[in-house]
């Protein structure tokens, strides 16, 4: 079937079958940076934007995102450099899989959390998972790009 | 999450003694490939496969054990858009090992890519492509396959000897003795004594013993296994691969398909992590398989529940470890004895088994007798592999389980028992003579050991007080310290080599070509960082280019702690080197001998100093403006370490315990490492704390489970914990001054070390909190609570 996706402000026709995941036809439609790692809902690489809020996108219906706008990491790009300038700063990047994803999330909570503190920022990002750093070095360096955004 | 509120000392925020001695070394300079990755841009293998490529997608066992009678593809082959099915019968009778190793592998050649049997749940059984994956899946459901179903192995206590033989059929063999007996389903055997076990323990006033069982534990890097495959220009296929080791993965390719190696190149773009678990061959095969069959080019991301069934994972073990001490606990024998369950092939069989020895027990290097033993045994479960820590963290847990009975039975601090007893600096083992990794080993003395600063820092941040290690914060609810010490290694002695390759370039700034394989740990800014010390320019200057074996010079790969040490040193020789080319190119320019050509800051002057030129002017010389002096100045240097320096880490940690349920939480860990000098310390640091918190999901959370058919149960991510962020309390890493003589400026490794303690310093602090030797890993809150019961009603 046809549909008409709305990604990172540009008007996409792209044809699906009916049961196919949001992540398959973006990443089959040349979006990259949303990674295919778990396939259950669990490991947040997959995560987008639709409609401003972070869904899952491998458990997500592509023809439920008909008409809506859908924003990836590439959407927010000069956003998420800045947020890379803190996340490279702590070393805490490493193999990158689960960063777009990742930092997507984090940029939603900003926008959505005034003040988080630790507790609140591990919470909403509990979904997006990392095997790789142990999570405190991506901990820190929230911490760090937050403290900046407020100074501003 | 449990909020940790007792006082902690600030952390070490003095700069390390290293930071202050380099330029760029030892410094915290982000890592080359980050933001680009943060963004997204294309850099993974499926990023990159071409579209025109075919789906690949693979049959699989649904049993056990079977042998396959017939398969029927012609439905499959009906379906508009299917290309071809191949079968065990498309692939030439070579056994083979997926295991990325040494050349002879230590690993049984007791694989075939497809074969006549499959021996686990998800074991391949025909390869299928087609137009698109829809297609290629329905196509797969559509291959008619025939089994013979046999009665499997699935419980390693009972494979043994078992009347049912795993593997029994003729041409698999090994490489070179490895205890290799496949009729009693042994993959492989070891044993080794140093003085006289028995006789010292018979003599020893003070003895206890433990037996641990580890359970098997899966990777989980956020990447599954991924790879596409074309015919190039020349008519050569390339591979475009989520691996850790290039040249074993094509080596072990022409070696499964009867193909001269320069017909190939493999090639790994970026990779979604490994752990050890891309250091094999797993989807490289079949999307050759496609490619060569019809000349297209193949693609294949494993679903996560293919990495889970039918990839690899950690080596399963029992490990039974007797000590013998004097009263005042001077050790006088350690017996370590285990057995390991290698799955269904046995990848890694024999090294993981003896690094549950070799890295484990030159730590207590004071007692006069060692023994080590057992066997790796088949099964029917997905095989076993290479997994950061690979059988140093099996055998710590039994070993460090030991010592804190013993300490226990002294009512000594077992932190003290451990000082008495453990390696210094300036002292060896017997141990690394005799225990390589698959052959003998390589004496070696240790010239950098900070374990005795990383215990005093270790208990100061965890406030550690021998006789108050437990203590009731609310009923029911018991926080408890424990502690464990280990060690690692940096490469394999005299087996792994890495090389560099360095060339000049118009602008000034140097290519840095190495095989070594960034799996996501920051190796290609590390190698860059070292390149940039020793030549003395900056980042920027220091292009990488990295594993890809038509362009890069040769490297074993990223496992066994090797690449900082190995590699790195590779890098070094190799700046080295091309800096005493460029200023020897350069006195031959000025007319003077190269000892009076002084280069620093970019520059090179004479000693008197009447003539200067700078780096950038001269990359315009020696290409384009000095005639028939005019060249590419370029250096390869390669390195293989005779040695194999340890890291070390002293790990401290509090934990909750509730009674009421069983449930365990990590309030707080502390690890303080000894990694040499880190070349990177943002970078050496997350190696610790990632490998910190897998060890943790080892203890607490992770288990790979199997129904009394030998199906996979937890072959989800829902179904398989790793632990999220909101799992553990806190985690502090520091790392203590250092320096390894034999490495690159100072460096020894961080890749493995991090893992290793959480397992046991758990396990002591919940016998520090109940009285109870927890020996079935992980810890869920239903054990827990049973072995409460059990203790209550005894």
């Amino acid at each position: 079937m046809n549909i008409t996706l709305h990604i990172n402000g540009k008007e996409q026709p792209v044809e699906c079958r009916a049961g196919e995941m949001l992540t398959d036809v973006l990443r089959r439609s040349g979006y990259a940076e949303v990674k295919r790692g778990c396939d259950t809902g669990n490991c947040g690489a997959c995560t987008v934007l639709v409609d401003g809020a972070p869904v899952l996108s491998c458990s997500y219906l592509a023809v439920r995102a008909d008409g809506r706008e859908i924003t990836t990491i590439q959407g927010l790009a000069e956003e998420a450099k800045k947020f890379a300038e803190f996340l490279t700063a702590e070393g805490a990047d490493q193999c990158g899989f689960c960063a777009p994803g990742f930092a997507l999330t984090v940029l939603s909570m900003k926008e959505e959390l005034s003040d988080p503190d630790e507790a609140e920022i591990r919470h909403y990002l509990a979904g997006n998972l990392c095997r790789c750093s142990g999570y405190e070095g991506q901990i820190r360096a929230i911490k760090k790009y937050l403290e900046a955004k407020h100074a501003q | 999450m449990r909020n940790d509120h007792s006082p902690t000392p600030p952390s070490a925020d003095t700069a390390l003694e290293a930071t202050g001695k380099f330029n760029v070394v030892a410094h915290d300079v982000p890592k080359v490939d980050g933001e680009g990755l943060v963004l997204g841009r294309p850099a993974y293998a499926d990023d990159l496969a071409p579209s025109n490529a075919l789906y690949v997608k693979l049959v699989r066992s649904p049993h056990a054990f079977a042998r396959i009678l017939s398969i029927d593809p012609v439905k499959a082959l009906a379906l508009p858009g299917v290309a071809c099915v191949l079968t065990w019968k498309d692939c030439p009778r070579i056994p083979i090992t997926r295991a990325g190793q040494g050349n002879p592998e230590p690993s049984p050649h007791d694989r075939f890519i497809l074969d006549e049997y499959v021996r686990y749940v998800g074991d391949e059984v025909a390869v299928v492509a087609a137009e698109s994956e829809a297609i290629a899946e329905k196509a797969a459901a559509l291959v008619k396959v025939e089994y013979q179903v046999l009665k499997p192995v699935l419980d390693f206590e009972e494979a043994l000897d078992n009347p049912v033989v795993i593997h029994p059929e003729p041409g698999i063999h090994e490489m070179f003795p490895i205890g290799f007996e496949p009729a009693r389903n042994i993959a492989a055997a070891y044993r080794m004594e140093i003085g006289d076990v028995e006789k010292e323990l018979a003599a020893s006033p003070v003895r206890v013993e433990t037996t641990i069982h580890t359970q098997a534990q899966q990777h989980v890097a956020l990447e599954p296994h991924t790879a596409f495959s074309y015919i190039d220009l020349h008519g050569r296929l390339v591979i475009v691969t989520s691996t850790q080791n290039p040249w074993h993965t094509r080596r072990l390719l022409g070696l499964a398909f009867q193909m001269p190696l320069h017909r190939i190149r493999i090639v790994k773009p970026r990779i979604g992590g490994g752990f050890g678990g891309k250091q094999h061959i797993h989807v490289e095969p079949y999307v050759a398989m496609v490619t060569m069959k019809t000349g297209r080019p193949a693609r294949l991301a494993l679903t996560r529940r293919e990495v889970f069934e039918a990839t690899f994972t950690r080596h399963e073990m029992r490990v039974t470890v007797r000590l013998g001490a004097n009263p005042d606990g001077m050790l006088r024998a350690i017996d370590m004895q285990v057995l390991s369950n290698t799955g269904a092939y046995g990848e890694h069989a024999l090294t993981t088994f003896m690094v549950a020895g070799s890295k484990t027990l030159p730590l207590y290097n004071k007692a006069v007798a060692v023994r080590f033993g057992g066997h790796v045994v088949y099964t029917n479960k997905v095989s076993a592999g290479a997994f950061r820590g690979y059988g140093a963290i099996q055998g710590l847990t039994g070993l460090e389980a030991a010592m804190d009975e013993l300490a226990h039975r002294l009512g000594v601090d077992p932190v003290e028992l451990r000082r008495k007893n453990m390696l210094h600096e300036g002292e060896t083992s017997e141990v690394f003579r005799i225990m390589g990794e698959g052959t003998e080993g390589i004496a070696m003395n240790i010239e950098s050991c900070k374990l005795e600063e990383c215990i005093a820092r270790g208990k100061e941040l965890i406030g550690w007080d021998p006789g108050h290690l437990v203590r009731e914060v609310a009923p029911g609810k018991l926080r408890a310290k424990g502690m464990a010490i280990a060690m690692q290694g940096s490469g394999i002695p005299l087996i792994d080599m890495g090389s560099a390759r360095i060339e000049f370039q118009d602008g000034g700034f140097f290519k840095l070509h190495v095989g070594a394989t960034d799996l996501g740990t920051g190796s290609d800014t590390i190698l860059a960082q070292i390149a940039a010390e020793e030549l003395g320019v900056d980042m920027e200057d220091i292009v990488v280019h990295s594993s890809d074996t038509d362009h890069t010079p040769f490297d074993v790969g990223a496992y066994a702690s090797s690449t900082t040490y190995v590699s790195g040193s590779a890098v070094l020789k190799a700046a080295r080197s091309l800096k005493a080319k460029l200023i020897g190119a350069v006195a031959d320019k000025f007319g003077v001998a190269p000892g009076d050509v002084i280069y620093k800051d970019k520059t090179f002057r004479t000693a008197d100093g009447t003539q200067s030129l700078s780096l950038d002017d001269f990359s315009y010389d020696t290409l384009y403006h000095d005639g028939a002096k005019m060249k590419t100045i370029e250096v390869t240097e390669s390195f293989t370490g005779d040695k194999s320096p340890p890291p070390y880490l002293a790990a401290f940690v509090e934990i909750e315990l509730d009674v009421e349920t069983g449930k365990v939480d990590v309030v707080h860990y502390v690890a303080v490492a000894d990694v040499g000098t880190p070349i990177n310390p943002n970078l050496a640091k997350i190696q610790i704390e990632g490998g910190l918190l897998q060890g943790i999901g080892l203890a607490l959370y992770e288990d790979v489970r199997y129904s009394d058919t030998g199906h996979m149960l937890s072959h989800t991510m829902m179904t398989y914990p790793i632990p999220s962020r909101e799992d553990v309390g806190r985690i502090t890493v520091e790392l203590v001054d250092s320096y390894e003589p034999s490495g690159p400026f100072g460096a020894k490794s961080a890749g493995e070390i991090g893992i290793d303690t959480p397992p046991s310093a758990i396990a002591n602090a919940i016998r520090n909190a109940v009285g109870i030797r927890l020996t079935e890993y992980p810890f869920t809150p239903e054990r827990v609570l049973a072995a409460l019961k059990a203790a209550k009603a005894q």
